[in-house]
């Protein structure tokens, strides 16, 4: 059984003229699905295609055009909620949510209003070792993306292209547990984790692949758990929508922006208006939407034009046999059983990419020593190549082949580092390099002890100021690792050199 | 050589081309030749006589090969709300003026893939919105059928009156039709024709411009129950592209026409006989009873509980799904645009393109269903319509569990009225055209009218049959055996 | 049925703006008594019993179908332009959006 006790995070406290307010915070979190196909049509979803080429006349909402729903979506959206440790409603249906807007041809968008596919569950939100918040997830809808405007190829025209129109879209509806800019911003990057190893998203936030429309009321302390003991909205301030973001830094910002705001409102003896905000990243500020505030009644009702959806549940349970291990059981099986720190942990199961590296390194090797590797020399080195794992040059075998040398002796750890950095600028096999080159470590004692010898018989000085400080006996183990090249075996000169200084 | 082929219906003309007693270009002929001396019937709006010819060619030399399906050669129009790839359709709308299609609806393809030749597009009501085609942006399309010697013109019905016109004064050998309250029995009824609506589900809406996703059917207009037999089952079939489209096997209609109606139980519904319904159309529901009777159907007197509620319902889902399958139609990928004014933004061309693209009677539908499923109506409007849409069709189950195999009723309240008369009505008394057909689609169940005799005045009346779901074969049959009985052969005197 | 209603002007002038269809300002009494003989016939709903009534979902019994994750579709932005009353450059083009 997973262990997941933790302890519950401070809430985000800010100082108001007259007293202290928190922040209360619900996401809506939009998760392109990745599929091939569209939700409704057969066309492509490929990034970045030339204008309209991605368009079926079903997006395009041609006259007598009807949708067809793709299965792997909607089993996306299935394994989605099971990664969430959400039920799964086998009955749902699709709505039309209708609203005029030039990107959104059909006039309606079809989403699930009345009955979603997936309904409560909840993700785990670490804040550090030990400090976790748990956020409820409302419920899991598949929805259809709208198409794109675009305001500055002409002074009085928007153009407008379809590629994006019907999208898959799962709209993953959070309660207001999330506390905080940083809360939010944790929440977002663990909801990514596990689309990621899910595989139902790729979790792309510049390409849109992933966004929130960010709710951000403010309360008094103490309101909060009122809330929590009652359900009552009525305890938590009036809150207002920041939409479509897809920074996890502009996120963060404009919730703190948007709460002070809220606080001045209030402060002020003002009343905060329940509306649809846009963030400025260039002016560090909210402003309303009033244009789509303007007839805010969407006429949802269910579309006609398909049947209720209708799942087995032995089609679930297939889906959940197939899930892979998601990022908290395969943090805690590091843990447990490769003995790796918390911290380490993390890092390691952040991308399911950086995992599956690791445990190819450490399959059959010391986990510990993987992990070391993997987070010092070889994440050090992508970071300064401003690259990742998934362009590394060096791969699981190559750096698990140095990790045998160092385990099997043959090579010190300081030659194993020149050997990294063959590896991973040249290429080639780590046992063939030190061969090559000639690093392989000396262990024979009698090289070694000659070695000895020659530098305590150089240094006689030396030898007194060691024998009356032992501490200095370091000094010639140096020497001697110079003059081997640094080839010899350290333990070796270790004992020697205390050996012969009759320490 | 064969004379008036025009006149042919579907099955003498397919016998003919079996036999090689003509061709399909000659018919085609024939009947491209009546289209263009039937300018005052205003039924073909769209004519495509090139294609026709081609098309007619192709199927000659097909039938030479002696391997070819029944409607092979067969002239027939489609109504202008079916999207025909190359064609203008426009819903007989201003609003999709210009409108060509880069695609084929799926009952149009497979007429065409069976070799249907197809003469032009066929008037209707605006987005077939009406029960008198008289909300066409064509103009009106006209009955062929007078009240004697009277000149009035009157209305072919709605919304194919186009199609019903143009089949009854043989201008096509059949027409393609769409049933979203009773747009293919109100109009067969008005004059003359046959006019089934199949069970929902059975022909694919795909490609055909949306009115009430829920009600919708596309269905054959003919002049025999034969016809109608033959041109269902080459329209009918599982289409993968429309998600309400039935994964069943499509029967041999005709195979099932034997006319022996012997040991069938035939309902009688008692809330049909409705006030103020006119003596003519009681005597006809009489005698449709009768006929039955004779030809050996035992008659039970039967309750429809729900059926006032039918039309109100019926006047709550159909414009809200029609609010919003209408709100593609914005100016913006297709169709008309209205000419926008300085300083004009985006809101003021879809208010403008839409107030002009759209008549009256659609703007009025799509505003209803807008006001239906507005904020805090919805309960109280849609949701109440579709629960009364539950109550019709366990109804209808009740009597079908009840050992019904099928239900006898007039097809309209009246015969054809006249053009304009209607005009200072207020739009519930057009609605209550409907009442005797709209139970069938809120059901989804197959219906279809009957020619079975002529009024005082000499226009045409017609019975409704209601089957059981995906039984068309036994409904065509029981219909086939009241054509037989009514010997119903009149034709409207040629005035145009 | 609970919602005793008379639609007036203002109320045809908001479902009119709902739907986007332009109407005169002289044209909304007449528009509202419309409404109200069309809704005042709808009303007999009300005498109905729906009590424990499920509402009709779907007349066909059978479920929905689902396709294949295959791209099928598209490539053809000329004819998806092709009916456009206004395209450029790939386009559709429509009157500045503000937002």
């Amino acid at each position: 059984m997973l262990d997941l006790t933790h302890e519950t995070p401070k809430p985000k406290t800010i100082a108001g003229a007259r007293h202290d307010w928190e922040l209360v915070i619900g996401m809506e979190v939009h998760a392109q699905v990745a599929s091939n196909a569209k939700l409704f049509s057969g066309a492509s979803t490929r990034f970045g295609a030339e204008p309209n080429a991605n368009v079926s006349f079903v997006d395009a909402a041609m006259p007598g055009m009807l949708p067809v729903i793709n299965e792997f979506c909607v089993e996306q959206a299935v394994r989605t909620g099971l990664g969430l440790k959400a039920a799964i409603n086998l009955n749902s249906a699709f709505d039309r949510k209708n609203y005029f807007y030039p990107d959104l041809p059909q006039g309606y968008q079809i989403s699930q209003l009345y009955h979603p596919i997936v309904g409560e569950g909840e993700v785990l939100v670490e804040m550090g070792p030990g400090v976790a918040r748990l956020v409820r997830i409302e419920r899991i809808h598949l929805e259809q993306d709208a198409g794109k405007s675009v305001h500055d190829m002409d002074p009085n025209m928007s153009f407008v292209d379809l590629n994006r129109t019907g999208v898959a879209l799962m709209e993953i509806v959070s309660r207001p547990d999330i506390r905080g800019p940083e809360e939010a911003a944790a929440y977002i990057a663990k909801l990514r984790q596990i689309l990621r190893y899910l595989g139902t998203c790729d979790g792309n936030m510049q390409n849109g692949n992933l966004r929130a429309d960010v709710n951000v009321s403010i309360c008094r302390p103490g309101a909060y758990e009122k809330y929590q003991e009652t359900q009552d909205f009525s305890h938590l301030g009036t809150r207002c929508e920041i939409k479509n973001m897809n920074s996890m830094r502009f996120i963060q910002q404009a919730i703190e922006v948007e709460a002070r705001r809220q606080i001045a409102i209030v402060e002020a003896g003002g009343k905060v208006d329940q509306e649809t905000r846009l963030y400025d990243p260039d002016k560090g500020e909210t402003r309303s939407m009033r244009s789509k505030e303007e007839a805010h009644d969407y006429r949802y009702f269910p579309d006609p034009d398909l049947l209720p959806l209708e799942i087995e549940q032995a089609w679930v349970d297939a889906i959940a046999d197939a899930l892979p291990e998601l990022p908290d059981a395969r943090k805690a099986r590091y843990m447990a059983d490769f003995g790796l720190t918390d911290y380490d942990a993390t890092v390691l199961t952040a991308e399911k990419e950086n995992a599956a590296f690791f445990e190819a390194v450490a399959e059959g090797r010391d986990g510990k020593m993987a992990a070391n590797w993997i987070l010092n020399e070889l994440f050090g080195r992508l970071k300064k190549d401003d690259s990742d794992i998934s362009q590394s040059p060096l791969t699981p075998a190559q750096l698990g082949g140095l990790i045998d040398l160092i385990a099997a002796g043959d090579i010190s750890g300081k030659i194993a580092k020149d050997v990294f950095a063959i590896l991973y600028d040249e290429g080639g096999d780590a046992a063939q390099i030190v061969e090559a080159r000639g690093l392989r470590q000396v262990t024979d004692t009698g090289a070694i002890e000659a070695e000895v010898d020659k530098v305590i018989a150089a240094n006689p000085a030396q030898v007194e100021k060691a024998r009356a400080n032992p501490k200095l006996a370091g000094w010639f183990v140096g020497q001697v690792m110079k003059a081997t090249g640094g080839k010899a075996n350290p333990a070796a000169v270790n004992q020697l050199v205390s050996a012969k200084l009759g320490l | 050589m064969m004379e008036d082929l025009n006149r042919l219906s579907l099955s003498e003309a397919r016998d003919a081309l079996r036999r090689r007693d003509t061709t399909a270009e000659a018919i085609t002929r024939a009947c491209l030749e009546a289209i263009d001396a039937a300018g005052a019937l205003n039924a073909f709006v769209h004519k495509t006589p090139e294609l026709a010819v081609a098309r007619a060619r192709a199927a000659d030399a097909r039938l030479a090969t002696g391997d070819a399906p029944d409607m092979c050669g067969l002239p027939v129009g489609i109504k202008d709300l079916f999207c025909t790839r190359g064609v203008a359709s426009q819903a007989g709308s201003r609003i999709l003026e210009g409108f060509v299609p880069e695609y084929e609806s799926t009952v149009s393809q497979k007429l065409a893939d069976d070799g249907a030749v197809m003469l032009g597009k066929l008037n209707m009501d605006e987005f077939a919105m009406g029960s008198s085609n008289e909300t066409s942006v064509y103009g009106n399309a006209v009955n062929p059928w007078r009240r004697g010697n009277d000149e009035t013109a009157l209305t072919p019905g709605g919304s194919s009156g186009g199609s019903a016109a143009a089949v009854a004064a043989d201008l096509c050998l059949a027409a393609t039709g769409t049933d979203t309250g009773g747009s293919i029995r109100q109009p067969a009824a008005f004059t003359g024709t046959v006019g089934i609506k199949p069970t929902y589900g059975r022909c694919s809406r795909w490609g055909i411009v949306a009115f009430a996703s829920s009600l919708d059917q596309a269905g054959p207009m003919t002049k025999t129950v034969r016809d109608a037999a033959i041109m269902l089952r080459a329209m009918s079939g599982h289409d993968p592209k429309d998600s309400t489209s039935a994964q069943l096997p499509v029967p041999d209609f005709e195979a099932a026409l034997t006319g022996d109606i012997r040991g069938k139980t035939i309902g009688i519904p008692r809330e049909y006989r409705m006030d103020g319904m006119p003596d003519e159309i009681e005597a006809l529901w009489t005698r449709g009873r009768e006929m039955m009777q004779d030809a050996g159907a035992r008659i039970v007197d039967i309750s429809l509980p729900h059926t006032k509620y039918a039309l109100p319902a019926y006047y709550v889902i159909a414009p809200a799904e029609a609010s919003s399958n209408l709100a593609r139609y914005d100016g913006v990928r297709y169709g008309h645009r209205a000419a926008l004014a300085q300083g004009d933004g985006i809101t003021e061309m879809y208010e403008k393109t839409r107030a002009e693209g759209f008549g009256p009677e659609v703007q009025r539908r799509v505003m209803i269903g807008t006001y239906v499923l507005s904020a805090g109506f919805y309960d109280a409007y849609y949701n109440r319509a579709r629960k009364v849409r539950t109550l019709i069709k366990r109804d209808f189950e009740t009597v079908f569990a009840e050992g019904v195999d099928a239900i006898l009723t007039p097809a309209t309240p009246s015969a054809a009225f006249g053009l304009g008369e209607m005009a200072d009505a207020d739009p519930v008394r057009m609605y209550l055209n409907d009442v005797f057909t709209v139970t069938v689609n809120l059901a989804g169940l197959p219906g279809i009218a009957v020619p079975a005799g002529l009024d005082r005045q000499g226009l045409p009346l017609g019975l409704q049959l209601i089957g059981r779901p995906w039984e068309e074969g036994a409904l065509l049959n029981a219909a086939f055996a009241v054509e037989r009985a009514a010997g119903f052969v009149a034709k409207p005197a040629k005035w145009w | 049925m609970d919602v005793r209603m008379s639609i007036d002007a203002s109320t045809a002038a908001r479902v009119a703006k709902l739907a986007r269809i332009r109407v005169e300002e002289a044209a909304l009494p007449a528009l509202a008594d419309e409404f109200n003989t069309i809704l005042g016939f709808i009303e007999q709903l009300g005498e109905v019993d729906i009590d424990g009534v499920e509402p009709m979902v779907s007349v066909t019994p059978q479920r929905l179908r689902m396709r294949a994750d295959e791209v099928s579709d598209g490539a053809q932005a000329d004819k998806v332009l092709s009916n456009a009353p206004d395209a450029r450059e790939g386009f559709f083009a429509v009157p500045k959006v503000v937002e």
